[in-house]
């Protein structure tokens, strides 16, 4: 049985190796936003209270583009809707807490701190404090994305361009995935996911991210008929 | 006002990311739905892949000789047999920045 500050460390440690692209795509994040003509501060208060990404840029490049606040909150909704089925997975780890601690710890609830945690939990389910691994990928994230996105805001893009760096982010995914490309299901589960994302991507605010994993979704309850 | 707006924006994403879990006890969801529920990394993460990969900037397609599908490709190979996240991001950017930098200059 692991201590909570065992867990806890353990899930900074499994998170940790994403930083290699989290925190340049934090600084680009930050730069951006003053680049797109807002605040320093608003910029950084999305941090605090978006705390979601990819979300942020597209809500400043929809607002700095002339779209409505309605369309611009519609649109991080849609994208963040995603933490839905996070949700839906992690609940059943996370069902021993109180109310108030689930209320907490869903804060800290993103992509990659999703990935890392499930995969722990997958495989140590009869540990007592497994929600300590979830705050400690949470609280990783959270901490080195308000240094990343401060930073981009107060030194600019020192990031050069030219680098491409926001190519991190898929790469970092698919370091996530990679392994369950051993499992044909999954793939099919994936290559229905991804094609779909390419089709629906001009589908109005950026839904084709929660499109996709809809379909393919659908594919995979298709499949688990099919294996029986 | 631009603050406001991301208030909102904040409160929505909390819900996304509460809901499930505050609300949802494991009674209420099946065996079927767990077994479908087994499958959201893979359903999900391959929509951010795809376009970081395939879509430039400006929303339109890129060539297929495009660097980033090397890169890409690359990083699933050092991926799946390293099984070490910082092996296959720097393998994709190290590959990636290779033909920028030295092969298409």
């Amino acid at each position: 049985m692991l201590t909570k500050k065992q867990l806890f460390t353990r899930g900074m440690l499994d998170i940790s190796p994403h930083m290699l692209s989290v925190i340049p795509f934090g600084i680009i994040c930050g730069a951006i936003g003053v680049e797109l003509g807002f605040h320093p501060y608003l910029v950084y208060v999305m941090s605090f209270i978006i705390f979601g990404g990819a979300s942020q840029i597209v809500f400043l490049q929809l607002l700095s583009g002339g779209a409505s606040s309605l369309v611009a909150v519609a649109s991080v909704g849609i994208i963040n809707s995603r933490h839905l089925l996070y949700g839906a997975v992690l609940s059943e780890y996370l069902e021993k807490l109180s109310f108030i601690k689930k209320l907490l710890i869903s804060y800290v609830v993103v992509d990659q701190g999703f990935a890392e945690s499930n995969k722990f939990f997958k495989k140590n389910r009869s540990e007592e404090f497994l929600h300590y691994h979830l705050i400690g990928t949470g609280c990783t994230m959270w901490v080195c994305w308000q240094i990343a996105t401060l930073s981009g805001i107060v030194l600019g893009s020192f990031v050069p361009e030219e680098l491409g760096l926001k190519f991190a982010i898929p790469l970092t995914f698919i370091a996530i995935v990679v392994q369950d490309l051993k499992k044909l299901d999954h793939v099919i589960v994936m290559i229905t996911c991804g094609l779909s994302s390419l089709l629906f991507f001009d589908a109005p605010f950026k839904s084709y991210i929660i499109i996709s994993p809809v379909i393919a979704l659908f594919v995979a309850a298709l499949l688990l008929r099919l294996k029986k | 006002m631009t603050l406001t707006s991301i208030i909102f924006a904040g409160i929505l994403t909390y819900f996304t990311r509460m809901t499930m879990i505050a609300l949802i006890s494991r009674d209420m969801l099946g065996d079927k739905i767990k077994a479908v529920l087994e499958y959201v990394p893979s359903a999900v993460f391959p929509a951010i892949i795809f376009p970081g990969i395939f879509i430039n900037d400006f929303g339109t397609f890129i060539e297929m000789n495009d660097p980033k599908i090397f890169g890409a490709l690359v990083a699933v190979i050092v991926g799946y047999f390293s099984k070490n996240i910082i092996a296959t991001i720097s393998a994709g950017l190290v590959s990636y920045w290779f033909l920028i930098f030295v092969v298409f200059n």
